[in-house]
């Protein structure tokens, strides 16, 4: 741990692996790994993470190049979708005698 | 996600220790990238890279028996789970970097003794019937620990035992199948079988970890619901499962205290040595330096493959980054 880049120690980076279960569904985030190139990745996430027919479709990405959003950042962040109840079915009254609505 | 542990720890009078203790009291999870405190992040860091090594550490006992085991459909089951510790272990790292860890550095204090994994792996296979032993006591006594721990606060941790827990059931179940065949076996067999239940039974008790008055981060792990139930609760709740497992495959648990209490509703049962508990994890153990100087082998002779691995992939993204330029250059 001398400041150097993984990379450069001969360590490979660190991929997450997303899984899509079966079709009609997401891929899925199930967790990472080390390889040393994309193709690596893709069949060390098969060997890891699909040994048992857990998936029809693998994506790989450079754990790096993910954006994420972080907690400190939830409230606010987040806020735009918490005070706008009218986008919700519920905050409209409708009588109970239209049918199908 | 992974390696991004960021939210640096704070002092708990902003507000973030009060949010991490609701979030814990409300049975929610933590996750990767909230505020935790530096004790609960080193707990589970130690915790976690402890049960990953116990995983890779746990191919070894094994997977010795690869080649000699009986027939092809007894080879390709155990390699099947040999492969499994493998995820295992590679699962557990996964959950690990989540904290920050880098795999490395946790790759390194393994090899170098300065983080333990688990007893158990420190004894040796003697024969093919402990193959069927180790899958039966030792995955037995996985299943009891690991199951409480898919409700564990941290959420890649939780996530990771419940994919471990599904596997955990086939090696248990193949370990007790291979004991069964072998008790309708010849009278060697069978012999064979009492014998590495002899061996094995005390060591699996010990792998629950010391007596609960001895095990001094226990209760913070517990408040922190790190950990769900004690050492002793886990122990007992193995034995109470086991002896009527060991009674219909025909064999003899080496404890002449072992019996049924009908006012507690459970076993009572002998107690460990603990004295060879605390010699083998001090790493006098049968099989210590056998263990940890077969992976250390296996780090440094592959560290050629690692080396060329990258070497290869950086070849490949500098030529296609050429290719790329060139491209751009011929449309210009």
């Amino acid at each position: 741990m001398s400041g150097t880049t993984p990379e450069a120690k001969g360590d490979w980076p660190l991929y997450e692996v997303f899984v899509r279960g079966k079709r009609g569904l997401n891929h899925v985030h199930v967790g990472s790994l080390h390889a040393a190139d994309d193709r690596m990745a893709l069949t060390h996430a098969r060997d890891l993470y699909t040994r048992r027919n857990e998936g029809v479709s693998i994506w790989v990405v450079r754990s790096e190049h993910i954006t994420a959003s972080t907690r400190d950042e939830k409230d606010p962040f987040f806020d735009p979708s918490a005070d706008k109840v009218y986008r919700h079915p519920t905050f409209y009254d409708i009588p109970d005698d239209v049918p199908h609505i | 996600m992974a390696a991004q542990h960021a939210a640096a720890d704070a002092p708990p009078d902003t507000g973030l220790q009060r949010d991490f203790d609701r979030t814990i009291a409300r049975e929610q999870r933590i996750e990767p990238r909230d505020w935790m405190p530096d004790g609960y992040r080193r707990t589970l860091v130690r915790q976690i890279a402890q049960h990953a090594h116990s995983e890779i550490i746990g191919m070894q006992p094994e997977g010795e028996w690869i080649t000699k085991a009986p027939s092809l459909r007894r080879k390709a089951i155990l390699f099947a789970k040999v492969q499994d510790e493998a995820g295992h272990g590679l699962y557990l790292y996964a959950a690990a970097e989540t904290l920050g860890a880098d795999r490395a550095d946790l790759t390194e204090r393994l090899i170098e003794g300065r983080q333990k994994y688990s007893s158990i792996f420190n004894y040796p296979t003697l024969s093919f019937a402990d193959v069927g032993v180790i899958g039966w006591f030792v995955d037995g006594a996985a299943i009891c620990n690991q199951v409480p721990l898919c409700r564990s606060s941290y959420g890649p941790y939780a996530r990771a035992m419940v994919r471990i827990c599904k596997e955990e059931s086939f090696h248990q179940r193949q370990g007790y199948e291979l004991l069964m065949t072998m008790m309708r076996g010849t009278e060697a067999q069978r012999a064979a079988v009492q014998d590495a239940v002899d061996r094995w039974w005390w060591p699996s008790l010990m792998m629950f970890g010391p007596p609960d008055e001895n095990s001094p981060n226990s209760a913070q792990s517990m408040a922190w619901k790190i950990k769900r139930h004690s050492n002793d609760e886990l122990r007992q709740r193995f034995v109470d499962m086991t002896v009527p497992q060991a009674e219909k495959l025909g064999v003899t648990l080496p404890d002449p205290e072992l019996r049924w209490n009908e006012e507690r509703g459970r076993h009572d049962f002998g107690t460990p040595d603990w004295s060879e508990l605390q010699r083998v994890i001090a790493g006098d153990g049968p099989c210590n330096a056998e263990r940890m100087a077969r992976r250390r082998a296996a780090h440094e002779d592959g560290a050629w493959v690692r080396e060329a691995a990258a070497a290869h992939a950086a070849k490949q993204a500098a030529r296609a980054a050429r290719a790329a330029r060139e491209r751009k250059g011929a449309a210009a």
